[in-house]
């Protein structure tokens, strides 16, 4: 069908970001002779950014509602790891300090998300209460002090050291004398198999439903997605396998993929973001969609506290600070509208890879720290601006 | 002949990938009220835009002559200087801000840096009293009724000198009252010798008032009407040119409907307002309709017929709502919850669908399925195939024109975006439909065809509600016919037996009574 042919204008402007990250990341590759793209970046990539991914999720629920943000989290995610690890540090089970954190988090969210969805105070103020409290609070737990993690297995499944990877038991039942990790290049062939037969399937069932979507669109976008994935899978494996975190990562994003794609409370977190009154009167109890969203990215906060604290292997009280600007700007990169009802957990990601990649970029060249501030700022105005302008065009 | 005070000669403008206008000549007497009619999206809105600057010069192709130069205008500012002046159909006042303050927005009195209030405020005060407004100019606009509001529009349009003033349709939110002042101060305006185009849907206003009328189709102009004589236009004649063809019938019969026994009632219906609760918006109301039926409810604005639907529809409008309800005969206690409302089977299409109705953000397909996802899903979980499906469905059902379901609401046109607003309803499988101003703004092909869609709600033997402001709908469409005014149902006439003249009469008197 001819309405889905696209031109080369609307092409670039539905995947600008990622158009942007491609050149992002050539240039650091060109800048640093290829060691961007050696694997033991791509690991540092992954294991430093992994609580933006986390926040950043939960981020853009709240930003779906209606441009709302929460301004809390990087004090949520430091008052939720100092409990957890003044627990550790006084010998409590590690496994209740975790639910602990996760609790804390909840707990914060929905606090934070009563005030917002039921007494209409605006999320900008209930949430920069939260970010001046807990912060205090964190202070309190730790008495100002720094406290250490040396719980192993804590900081095995969260953290992101050496010994933070899933243990290669493939080669260990093979006895295989490969260099390359088996385990992780299995999952990653698994998980690419799996990624085509889904889109296979989708097509197959539009074919069937005679919905016209563009195929060979599809399978290109496919086809790219898989071949970054084994890239990155190759990588991976010839370094030390799949580190803790990507698990945890996926985990989440994959859950708000799902939540903001298939399920009645994704559709409605859009709708009252595109429209609350239209929402109200379909029958949708919108408060509770706010509710929803402030709980669900306190959860967040509390597990991005878990892997900040076993990422640094304690927790100091100025942990967590501008955490929220970095899942701020991951969304609005991604696509997000500032007025809420647009933006997707893929575009999201991009933000939030491209910040990353520019940030460990940037390190690797020697760019001062405060210059790379000015570039991050810049980097999201442009984004926005870009967004901005992109959609006047179609006016 | 008079003097030509504006021509537009040839104007050609494109959208990408739209030809908006094509080659359109247009001519407008020094004195006249020359009126523009034509469906939605036949290019009027487009004209104007390029007449006042919106569109500035070099992004279309054509000369505007005006007063026997031809010129250039870069922005409205341009435009304005010359004495042409636009008001737009959604008003542009700031609630927050007085009459006067509003009036000279951006068009500030004394130094840029030093307000002059005792002249913006007297001079307001004098063009207020030119459009018959009695109100001080320090009023906020917010405390100022539509209509008013629609007046205030117009003095500041006075203010700037206005020579030729266009009216982007003007009346659209304004009840027959307001409206009848409003098309008699044209009247008057031009007797003292101003120009104005006026651009509706309302072509009984539109044979009232003009001199000219010209018709727009498809972006062009079709034809010329001289509406200078005696005898007035007749509509009929009007939309022949809009649509094209003659329009023999504009309400399509209903057949084969049998009217079965009365499915919602309610008595002694009395709703609060929410923020002053000792007024009473709805006023011992009692009404029923049967199955298969469709019941006009007929007021004024403002008489209280959303508030009557919106406060049923799970009292998602009032306080202190009291009075009894039966759905097929048993007395229902309903929560005040739209859900619970949906629940026992009404849906409520409001008469606002993109403040209130659409998320215009989202898809046909989202939009379509909103109210009733459990419909398409399991434990919360939405089975995208099968939305895809009735989405499609309902696409097909009632001709929503759009390549796919994937298009966003917001880029549909009028008629489109009202018909995706009762997909949606209609696909939350209610037996009772209030229908709130169903066909408002949206242009008469598009209205004939969501008339049939009434008669096809009707012969699915559901009850129809349908609120309307304009009389000939309601008698053209309705079974029965309820007559709301002030908040009270002043009268309840058959169909066959109502006229224009008696419904409005028992408007009239109940007025008079009260």
């Amino acid at each position: 069908m001819n309405e889905n042919k696209m031109s080369v204008g609307a092409f670039f402007q539905k995947y600008t970001m990622v158009i942007a990250l491609v050149v992002v990341v050539m240039f650091f590759a060109i800048a640093t002779n290829g060691g961007s793209l050696k694997p033991g970046s791509i690991n540092n990539l992954i294991s430093q950014n992994g609580y933006v991914f986390v926040l950043a999720a939960g981020m853009l629920l709240c930003i779906l509602t209606g441009g709302n943000i929460d301004l809390s989290v990087g004090s949520v995610v430091c008052f939720a790891a100092a409990v957890g690890c003044v627990l550790m540090d006084n010998k409590v089970n590690m496994w209740i300090a975790v639910i602990a954190m996760l609790g804390i988090g909840l707990a914060i969210g929905t606090f934070q998300g009563f005030w917002i969805a039921k007494l209409h105070v605006p999320a900008f103020i209930a949430t920069l209460s939260g970010m001046y409290a807990f912060r205090g609070l964190s202070n309190v737990v730790l008495q100002g002090y720094r406290v250490d993690i040396t719980n192993s297995t804590f900081l095995f499944l969260f953290g992101s050291g050496r010994t933070s990877y899933i243990p290669d038991f493939i080669k260990q039942m093979t006895g295989s004398e490969s260099s390359l990790n088996l385990t992780c290049l299995i999952f990653g062939i698994a998980a690419t198999v799996i990624y085509i037969l889904m889109t296979v399937r989708k097509i197959l069932v539009q074919k069937k439903l005679n919905i016209h979507q563009s195929i060979i669109g599809q399978s290109i976008t496919t086809l790219l997605i898989s071949a970054v994935i084994l890239f990155l899978t190759w990588q991976m494996a010839s370094y030390r396998g799949i580190p803790m975190v990507l698990i945890w990562i996926a985990l989440v994003l994959g859950i708000y993929q799902y939540i903001t794609t298939k399920t009645a409370m994704g559709r409605h977190l859009y709708a009252v973001g595109g429209n609350e009154k239209a929402t109200a009167l379909s029958g949708v109890k919108t408060r509770n969609v706010y509710w929803f969203a402030y709980a669900s990215i306190g959860l967040m906060a509390g597990l991005a506290g878990i892997l900040t604290a076993a990422r640094a292997k304690g927790i100091d009280p100025t942990y967590g600070e501008g955490y929220e600007m970095d899942a701020i700007a991951s969304c609005f990169i991604g696509g997000a509208s500032a007025y809420g009802g647009v933006g997707k957990v893929s575009g999201m990601i991009i933000g939030a890879v491209l910040m990353g990649v520019i940030n460990q970029g940037m390190n690797m060249v020697g760019v001062d720290s405060n210059y790379q501030k000015v570039v991050k700022g810049l980097v999201l105005l442009l984004a926005v601006v870009f967004d901005v302008l992109s959609k006047r065009q179609k006016r | 002949m008079a003097k030509i005070l504006l021509e537009m000669r040839n104007i050609t403008k494109t959208f990408p990938g739209v030809k908006a206008l094509d080659n359109v000549n247009f001519k407008v007497e020094e004195g006249e009220i020359h009126a523009l009619v034509g469906e939605n999206g036949a290019g009027k809105s487009t004209l104007m835009n390029v007449l006042s600057g919106i569109y500035p010069y070099g992004t279309y192709e054509g000369d505007i002559v005006y007063d026997g130069n031809v010129c250039q205008f870069h922005n409205i500012k341009d435009s304005e200087k010359l004495g042409i002046v636009i008001i737009h159909q959604e008003l542009a006042l700031v609630p927050e801000m007085t009459i006067g303050e509003n009036m000279y927005l951006g068009n500030e009195r004394g130094h840029k840096l030093a307000i002059d209030w005792n002249t913006t405020y007297s001079e307001a005060d004098k063009y207020l009293k030119m459009v018959g407004l009695s109100e001080s100019s320090k009023v906020q606009v917010k405390n100022i009724g539509t209509g008013k509001q629609q007046l205030v529009e117009i003095a500041k349009a006075l203010a700037k000198k206005a020579r030729l003033l266009i009216l982007d349709e003007p009346t659209s939110s304004l009840n027959e009252e307001d409206s009848r002042a409003l098309l008699d101060l044209m009247l008057e305006f031009k007797k003292q010798g101003m120009t104005m185009i006026i651009i509706s849907h309302k072509l009984n206003e539109v044979a009232y008032v003009a001199d000219t009328i010209t018709v727009v189709r498809d972006g062009a102009t079709i034809e010329t009407i001289d509406n200078h004589g005696t005898e007035q236009v007749s509509e009929e004649r009007i939309i022949k040119g809009m649509v094209g063809r003659e329009m023999t019938n504009r309400f399509p019969k209903r057949e084969g409907v049998t009217i079965g026994d009365v499915q919602l009632e309610i008595n002694n219906w009395t709703v609060h307002h929410p923020l002053y609760p000792e007024r009473k918006v709805v006023d011992d109301v009692s009404m029923y309709v049967r199955k298969g039926e469709v019941v006009g409810i007929y007021g004024l604005m403002g008489a209280g017929r959303t508030e009557l639907a919106m406060s049923i529809f799970g009292q998602s409008y009032g306080t202190n709502i009291s009075g009894e309800m039966k759905i097929d005969g048993k007395p229902v206690k309903m929560k005040k919850s739209e859900a619970d409302a949906i629940k026992h089977k009404i849906a409520y299409v409001t008469e606002d669908r993109k403040g209130n109705g659409l998320v215009l953000s989202q898809s046909i397909k989202v939009n379509t399925s909103l109210a009733h996802l459990d419909a398409i899903s399991s434990h919360t979980v939405i089975d995208g195939d099968k939305e895809y499906a009735v989405a499609e469905e309902y696409r097909d059902k009632l001709k929503i024109k759009t390549p796919t379901v994937e298009q966003l609401v917001g880029n549909l046109s009028g008629g489109n975006q009202q018909k995706v607003l009762l997909a949606k309803w209609m696909f939350a499988e209610p037996d009772i439909m209030l229908l709130d101003e169903p066909t408002r703004g949206i242009d008469v092909g598009a209205k004939y065809e969501i008339y049939c869609i009434i008669n096809d709600l009707a012969a699915a033997g559901k009850s129809v509600v349908m609120i309307s402001s304009e009389l000939p709908e309601v008698l053209g469409m309705s079974d029965r016919i309820y007559i709301m005014n002030e908040g009270k149902f002043v009268g309840e006439m058959k169909a066959e037996e109502a006229t224009q003249e008696s419904i409005m009469a028992v408007i009239l008197q109940s007025g008079r009574g009260a």
